[in-house]
Parts: C-alpha cells; structure tokens; sequence
C-alpha cells in the first residue's frame, strides 16, 4: 500500500495542501483535487497538449508530471488567465480570431502561448508554429490559431507600451 | 488513466539516490528524471514499477559546463537549458541542432539530457548524437563512479550498459574541432514525432579538399543508433561529388539491418529513406566543412 504524501503549491496564485497518492498526475490532481477543471485531459500520454499548463512559467504537460512532483511548485493553469472577470489579451485575440470551435484544446493552446508570448513577444510565424507543433485541434485547422496567436502578441505589446494592465 | 501503485522517493542528492536503488536492488525500480518518456509508460500501465526513485529534486544534477574540449552536462539538465544555452550554441552546434528536433517545446520543458540517454529509445536523437561526437557517459553506483563511451554504452532497444544500481549522472559531449563539418537530419510524420529515419553526419577536408575523416551515423532503423563504417571508410580520401553522396546513401541503405514495417512507414520505405538521409547529411556537412574553410571550395 502506496503512502500518502503531503504537497504544497501555488496554483493560479492560491496555496493549496493535500495529501495524494503518487500515482495521482497533476492534471487529475488539478482536475479532481482542487476542482480546475479547465485543464483539459485528453491522450494522457503528453501528445495531444490539452493538459498543458505553467510550471513556473514553462509550459508542460500536466499529464506527465505527478502531483507530488509539484511539491512546492507554482502553477498556472488556464483559470489563471482573467483578471477581475476580464478575459486575458490572449483570450480575447482567440475569441476575435475564431481560433477555436469546440474549445476542448484551447487551455492548453493558450498556456503555451502565453510562454511563448512572454519569450518572444513578437514572433515570427515558424516560430509559433513551432510552439503549436506540440498541440493537436481537431476543429479550426490551425490557421485561426496563428491568426490569435499574431493577434494576440500585438495586444499584448500595445498594452505593455500603454503600460496598463500588468498581464503576467 | 493511472498508473498502477508505486512507491515514491524523490532524494535529494545524488548519494541518496544511490543507496536507495542498492537497498531496493531485489524490486523493480525505475529511475524517474524528465518523465517525458516513463510516465507515459506508467500510465499505460506498460511499466508497473515496485518504487520510483525521482531526480528531479537532486540540484547537483543540472548543469552545462565546459571543461576544456568538452562540454559537461550534467544528467538532469533539461533539453530547454540546452537549447537556450549560450555555450552549447557557440561550442556544439550538432548538439543545438539535435535538441531542437527532440519532440517539442512543452515536451523539452521537461525532458533531461540523461533521460533521453538511458531511455535509449531507437528513433531518439541524443543516442544517435552521442555516438556520433564520441559523447562520454558517467555513472555513479554503490562501487563508484565509471566512465563508458557511447559505443560500448547502447546495447540494444531500449538497453544500455547501466546496472539496475546505478545512475547516469552527467554526459560529456566533446566541442566541435574547428574545421568540422556537420550535419544532423530526420523525417518524421509530423515536426516533433518520433523519427522514421535520422542521420548525423561529420566530416574533415584537408588542404586539398579531399575528406580526411567523416563519421556516419543512423537512428531509427534498427535498435540501437549505429555507425556505418562502411561508408565512412568509402568516404575519406575521396573528394565530396554529388556522386559520391549517392553511392554513400545506396551503400549506408543496404548496410542496415531489414528495418521496422508498422503503419507508420514500410522497412522498404525506411531502408530507402536512410539512404537518401545519409546523403542529405554529407552535402550539408561538406557545404559547412567548405565554409568553415573560408569559401575555398
């Protein structure tokens, strides 16, 4: 019988404690423990990219990391993203662009953009297709994600030169 | 998914790792470091380990250091630090190149360097790296520390030369000598899936222009990377010809063993690929080889 183990993390900001099973992944953990259910569970073996989510700051695969791993960790996951009820500039360039349809692989498209963006925040096409490389949608085609994508990273340089709201 | 029950152990140096795996060397354990690999193996419930000894806690474990000719890396380092290294960029280009074609960002996050090494799968690039550039291994066991070269150190699928007891502390690769010439290519069905076929390829000119040394190595088409010396030894003293790539490509494609045939790609398909990749990979590092000659050629 597998002993329970105590972590401790922050995720979206908010520390959390709970014991857990090794055996538990962080994206049930996040899912099931602590109820985020918008990090999203699809192939469970770190291809399709819906889990993705931030360890400090690098986008990975929830899948493939347990929960006891995240043991003093600081997470983000894609309900981190608002701000006071307002959608995130990255949110918003998805909605306007039309760079989702059913949404199920949106979370994990929007937390590898927001490495990206904070990386390069103003990328050239290969290479936010090279950071979309690692997120399969079945719905859009992918040519309304880079469109969000582009979108996205000028909302976020006019708004650092406006020196508005701090987007993290 | 969930994997079946293990017990967990995340030390937090390297001699407690050590001594965890010596007093548990009668169960089945597995040596977690990036994950990228294992826990889609523990999920799948393919692998069903007693205890899972994590790394990832052992700081000693991540480093880029160059130590003369050689870059040391130590084991835990993530694929991204390499990537994003300053010293790998400007002292082993083949070592960048090879990293950026290892599945994607997301995925380099958290993949290690040794990971990949004693995961030993045949469609990886750090294996095939490795034995291209004469990379060196260290391991350290309850008897001490030793030191196996690449070739001695993949034996076979998924197999190395490490004992149950031991880790893979840290990988040496040796800088690349001025003048070299190289090349490191795959095809695979979609950027960042598992290679169909790969070549890496680095070669010498002398004064004349003629090849002084090459070195050939293929991954993905068979179970371990493997040197093919054949045309390595066909190469050196000739000069580079778009002819002499294509005999090197024919020769490099019947000297490998009858490759995989799955839904993926035919052996057919595959044995013709390794062909047209070695010759891919001789123009490319002849054409830097040139340049790094200052636009002789």
């Amino acid at each position: 019988m597998t002993t329970q183990q105590r972590v401790r993390l922050t995720v979206n900001g908010v520390s959390h404690e709970a014991s857990v099973d090794p055996r538990t992944t962080l994206a049930d953990f996040l899912r099931g423990e602590l109820a985020l259910t918008g990090t999203h569970v699809g192939c469970e073996h770190g291809v399709c990219g819906a889990c993705t989510v931030l360890l400090e700051g690098r986008a990975v695969r929830a899948c493939l990391m347990l929960a006891v791993q995240a043991d003093g960790a600081n997470l983000m996951t894609v309900e981190g993203l608002e701000d006071h009820g307002n959608l995130h500039p990255i949110q918003e360039a998805f909605v306007e662009e039309h760079g989702l349809q059913c949404g199920f692989c949106t979370p994990g498209f929007l937390m590898t953009v927001h490495e990206l963006l904070r990386k390069s925040p103003d990328p050239s096409d290969a290479e936010i297709r090279d950071a979309l490389g690692g997120q399969i949608c079945r719905c859009t085609g992918y040519l309304a994600i880079l469109r969000s994508v582009r979108l996205a990273a000028a909302k976020l340089r006019d708004s650092h030169v406006a020196g508005s709201t701090q987007h993290s | 998914m969930k994997p079946a029950r293990f017990e967990y152990a995340a030390p937090d140096t390297l001699r407690e790792a050590v001594s965890l795996l010596q007093q548990h060397a009668d169960e089945d354990v597995k040596i977690l470091a990036g994950g990228q690999s294992l826990v889609p193996l523990l999920n799948m419930r393919m692998a069903r380990p007693d205890l899972l000894v994590d790394l990832n806690r052992i700081e000693e474990l991540q480093y880029i250091r160059e130590e003369g000719d050689w870059l040391a890396i130590g084991a835990m380092t993530r694929k991204r630090a390499v990537e994003e290294s300053e010293l790998v960029r400007r002292r082993q280009p083949v070592l960048l190149a090879a990293t950026q074609l290892v599945a994607h960002p997301q995925i380099r996050n958290r993949g290690t360097v040794g990971g990949s090494m004693a995961h030993a799968d045949p469609a990886a690039e750090y294996p095939a790296l490795a034995l291209a550039l004469d990379a060196e291994l260290r391991a350290l066991g309850p008897g001490g520390e030793r030191t196996i070269a690449a070739q001695d150190f993949f034996q076979s699928y998924l197999t190395t030369a490490l004992e149950p007891v031991e880790v893979l502390t840290e990988v040496r690769v040796p800088v690349l000598a001025a003048g070299t010439g190289w090349s490191f290519v795959e095809v695979a069905r979609r950027h960042g899936d598992f290679a169909l076929g790969g070549a890496a390829a680095t070669l010498r000119l002398d004064p004349g222009g003629n090849v002084s040394e090459a070195r050939v190595v293929l991954f993905a088409v068979g179970p371990t990377p493997i040197r093919i010396t054949q045309v390595e030894e066909m190469l050196t003293g000739e000069r580079p010809a778009e002819a002499l790539f294509q005999e090197a490509g024919r020769r490099a494609s019947q000297e490998i063993e009858e490759p995989l045939s799955d839904v993926h790609a035919t052996a057919e398909y595959r044995r013709n690929l390794a062909g047209v990749l070695t010759g891919r990979a001789l123009r490319e590092a002849v054409e830097r080889a040139g340049a790094e000659r200052g636009g002789e050629r």
